[in-house]
């Protein structure tokens, strides 16, 4: 009888330790999900991945941006002249001035210039989420 | 050789009718965009039809879609941003399927037509201008002037700021149709050398299977351009849309 009691006993405490190993295993589980699950860690934006796709779509980004600052620079000049005919000096000012733009344009796109707003004001609390991506 | 520009001609299909003397016609053009926004529907309402909470192969395509586009929106305008999420989602379809389906030899490729990029990228600045100034007012012009810049280079830099913002429809318009235009006809061209030297006789055959592999290679690189110019194209929209919700700051 006692012995029949200890054998239950046993296998009641058998009985808890699988659960605990069980329970222990799920939250083992659930844990290694959830990591899986969760979206990658912020260092996905600093692009130092060899394959990353933002990386090659910044590299293409890049491709443009000085080309549209000189050309509309030049329109822009071009147009001004038909105005005022002041003939040569609008498309020289314009073109410079789009020239400037493209390289700013190149610089924000690269993100080495803060997106859109030089330093002061409160510039910075969205310097990480807007052009650095 | 077959003419590489060729594969761009606009054809006419059908006259719809005239307005002021002018003819409006459905060209191949048209119709390939159809087909694209037939097959963003198809994809869209397929995967919509039997929704489940296991989803199924359409569905999984359309979720990871809405995932992949909504993510970028909120990342770069904030939740702020996803009242544009339908122009944007849009947008994204639409440059994905137009250009995925021009890489299919014989069609036609929408995207490589500059007044469509155009259209598109003048329909995200117009919009960004608009209601950039319909929410901040006057405060949207805080665009052009940064804060904590001396007053006598102040003239210069607004010249500057303005022109830099002038330039943003012409490079995300340019972009896409350039690179569009770019590999197709680059496509021809090597796809062009096999049946020159097809023409030779059996050297020159031994010979095509050079240009051949390349065209192969050519199209992985293309589908990957495809896939790259419609993020490309989105995830600036995302950030111009950005700067009409905030200006300045």
């Amino acid at each position: 009888m006692a012995g029949g009691a200890r054998d239950n006993d046993d296998r009641s405490a058998d009985r808890i330790s699988e659960e605990t190993d069980l329970s222990a295993r799920l939250k083992g589980l659930g844990a290694t999900l959830g990591k899986a699950g969760q979206p990658k860690p912020a260092e996905n934006d600093s692009g130092k991945y060899v394959s990353d796709p933002q990386a090659m779509a910044k590299g293409f980004r890049l491709s443009t941006e000085l080309v549209a600052g000189v050309i509309v620079g030049a329109i822009i000049g071009w147009v001004f002249d038909r105005l005022t005919g002041l003939s040569p000096w609008g498309l020289i000012v314009f073109l410079l001035l789009g020239f400037v733009a493209g390289v700013l344009n190149v610089m924000r796109a690269a993100g080495v210039v803060a997106p859109n707003k030089l330093p002061g004001g409160n510039a910075d609390q969205s310097k990480g989420r807007t052009r650095g991506d | 050789m077959a003419d590489p520009i060729a594969q761009f001609e606009i054809k006419k299909i059908a006259t719809l009718g005239h307005i002021g003397g002018h003819e409006i016609a459905f060209t191949n053009s048209a119709l390939y965009m159809l087909i694209a926004v037939a097959g963003v529907s198809l994809l869209m309402l397929g995967a919509t039809a039997s929704r489940q909470l296991v989803p199924g192969r359409m569905q999984s395509v359309a979720e990871l879609t809405y995932e992949f586009v909504a993510d970028m929106l909120r990342s770069s305008a904030g939740n702020e941003g996803m009242k544009f999420f339908p122009l944007v989602f849009s947008l994204f379809t639409f440059i994905l399927f137009a250009n995925m389906i021009g890489i299919i030899p014989g069609t036609f490729t929408v995207t490589s037509h500059i007044i469509i990029t155009v259209m598109m990228a003048l329909m995200v600045f117009l919009t960004v201008l608009g209601y950039g100034i319909y929410r901040n007012g006057f405060k949207f012009l805080k665009l052009f002037v940064p804060s904590g810049i001396p007053l006598i280079i102040l003239p210069l830099i607004v010249m500057i700021e303005l022109m830099s913002f002038l330039s943003r429809p012409l490079s995300h318009s340019v972009r896409l149709f350039a690179n569009m235009l770019a590999g197709h006809i680059t496509l021809k061209v090597f796809a062009g050398f096999v049946t020159m030297l097809g023409g030779i006789g059996a050297l020159g055959w031994l010979v095509a299977v050079l240009p051949l592999g390349m065209a192969v290679a050519l199209t992985a690189l293309e589908v990957l351009v495809a896939f790259l110019q419609a993020y490309v194209f989105t995830i600036l929209t995302c950030i111009y849309i950005n700067d009409a919700i905030h200006p300045g700051h």
